[in-house]
């Protein structure tokens, strides 16, 4: 286990809890917004961690670029739908939670 | 162990999309009954290949359920269609026989 | 090391297996029809990983472009049309209310009756039937996995799957792309496709994340199409991501299928069978059977088959997304007085 590999296993485990996170928050959180808010998390940062930590364990250049634009792609993907989420449930009148 | 765990897994998948098929009144739902179907018969086919002391490939079965995947997207696209064009005619023969009775209900 | 892997990795496939099975009965029990289709999606995103613990990676590709990808918003789209036509709006009732949408087939809370125990019992039977057959079969089970690894310097390419889908067993390919074909005139016969005239308000964020995706998907479907020879890929896969773009274009009101002109689609769509029929041909004439490539001819032959195919599959499954033939067909048919009763607008 050279040290490459065991900085990528520890970001790899780093990214664990915010996917955690991201399923708690999908499953308790009040209304759709806080729940996308919570999602996101896991997207960005969990995924981030996660490809970090791949990337650490391989040693082939093009396998790296690979992984960093499928991490490209899902931030852009994951960030439009929320901003689409968000809007048609605004359309719908759905009015955000507030702590009654 | 992992061969029979996947078997196994197909095979209720396979019961599971049946019964909904038969049972479920909605067509949306028996669509993907339908697909459900399909998806463990395709997990049997390949794990019934699966060599966990080699782990080679065997090419055929994997073949086979690339084919099969793409023709049950088929299938699915030309019942979804069909049931679309279902609902509308209903809807149509609904429409229909509300205008016949308030003409019949003004008439009288 | 190794034994704890081992049953790390069976806690794992034992896990999946449960969620697969969960997923399934989920998305057959729930109330709501919108939660099933989640339900299929997320059903099929494990299907994926299940295929990829198969060391199955064409496979799993395919899963997931075509058979999640794809059949979720074709069966989104379809929600959508039938709440149009009955007049609910998909989200009208707050989740969890129970009512199953569609105008003629109200939930009811259904009592067993002696028919749905029945019913229940056969498939119960059924089931226990196949696991015994299952648990009976001698194992290991001879394959066919040495005569492909035989013959697989002649086939033209290094990966196996694309060895036996486009060469050795070209024949199903050729009835499959046939079936493509076949499904896209069916659907084209049904009706014309559903789109409301005009989107009036997609979201500039959705604009530009499309025209920012666009090339990049072009670039990728065609990149896997070509490493189908050699690597995990294919035509399949690539036409499935190649349609991906056509289904972002069609719902981001860049292209709007009503106003197409229907010849280049037509053409499009019988490529890959066109090709695929002329190969067969070729076979025929210089090596006297059906479908069987001179071996040092066999790469590009089957780098050009694979390019054909792809296109007419991201073109075929992008018009079942659509849903129906091009308005610009409104003028040929004999039925296009009662077509012109149920024009755009009104869909």
């Amino acid at each position: 286990m050279t040290i490459p590999e065991i900085i990528g296993l520890a970001c790899i485990a780093a990214g664990i809890p915010f996917f955690l996170s991201g399923t708690i928050g999908m499953l308790r959180f009040p209304d759709i917004f806080t729940r996308l808010h919570a999602l996101t998390k896991a997207d960005n940062v969990g995924l981030g961690f996660l490809i970090i930590g791949l990337c650490l364990q391989t040693d082939d250049w093009f396998i790296v670029i690979k992984l960093v634009l499928i991490w490209v792609l899902v931030l852009t993907a994951s960030s439009a739908s929320c901003h689409l989420v968000a809007r048609r449930a605004l359309q719908k009148g759905i009015r955000p939670w507030t702590r009654e | 162990m992992t061969t029979i765990l996947y078997s196994v897994t197909g095979l209720l998948l396979f019961v599971f999309g049946l019964f909904a098929l038969i049972v479920c009144p909605h067509p949306l739902r028996k669509i993907l009954g339908g697909n459900v179907m399909s998806a463990g018969i395709f997990l049997f086919l390949v794990a019934a290949s699966y060599r966990a002391d080699t782990g080679e490939i065997d090419a055929v079965p994997q073949a086979m359920v690339l084919t099969g995947i793409v023709v049950s997207v088929c299938i699915t696209a030309v019942a979804l269609v069909l049931s679309t064009r279902l609902q509308q005619a209903a809807d149509q023969g609904a429409r229909r026989r509300r205008k016949r009775r308030r003409e019949e209900d003004a008439g009288e | 090391m190794d034994q704890g892997m081992k049953m790390l990795l069976t806690g794992f496939d034992l896990l999946l297996a449960l969620t697969l099975l969960w997923l399934a009965w989920q998305l057959l029990r729930s109330t709501d029809i919108f939660k099933a289709i989640i339900f299929f999606i997320c059903f099929g995103l494990l299907m994926s990983l299940a295929w990829v613990r198969m060391h199955a990676p064409d496979v799993a590709l395919a899963e997931a472009a075509i058979g999640t990808g794809l059949t979720g918003p074709l069966f989104l789209a379809a929600l959508r049309r039938i709440e149009r036509k009955a007049g609910k709006n998909m989200m009208s009732e707050p989740a969890g209310n129970g009512e199953e949408t569609g105008s003629r087939w109200k939930a009811r809370n259904r009592e067993m009756s002696p028919l749905l125990w029945t019913v229940t019992a056969l498939t119960c039977c059924l089931a226990g039937l196949l696991i015994w057959t299952v648990l009976i079969i001698p194992r290991p089970l001879p394959g066919l996995a040495d005569q492909v690894a035989g013959s697989l310097a002649e086939s033209g390419v290094n990966n196996p799957v694309t060895a036996v889908l486009l060469n050795f067993r070209g024949y199903d390919t050729l009835l499959e792309v046939m079936v493509l074909l076949l499904g896209a005139i069916t659907v084209w016969s049904i009706t014309h496709a559903p789109f409301p005239p005009r989107v009036p308000d997609t979201s500039p964020v959705q604009k530009a994340a499309v025209r920012l995706l666009l090339p990049l998907i072009c670039l990728i479907g065609g990149y896997l199409v070509w490493q189908g020879a050699y690597q995990t890929g294919g035509a399949f896969q690539g036409g499935a991501v190649l349609s991906a773009a056509l289904v972002l274009l069609l719902i981001s009101d860049f292209l709007w299928l009503p106003g197409m002109r229907s010849l280049p689609l037509r053409l499009g769509l019988t490529l890959g069978p066109l090709v695929f029929v002329l190969l067969a041909g070729f076979g025929i004439l210089v090596e006297k059977t059906l479908l069987r490539l001179p071996v040092e001819y066999a790469g590009p032959l089957l780098l050009f088959l694979e390019a054909a195919c792809g296109l007419s599959i991201g073109l075929t499954l992008a018009a079942f997304f659509a849903g129906g033939r091009p308005a610009s067909d409104l003028r040929e048919t004999p039925y296009s007085g009662e077509a012109k009763g149920k024009g755009p607008a009104e869909s």
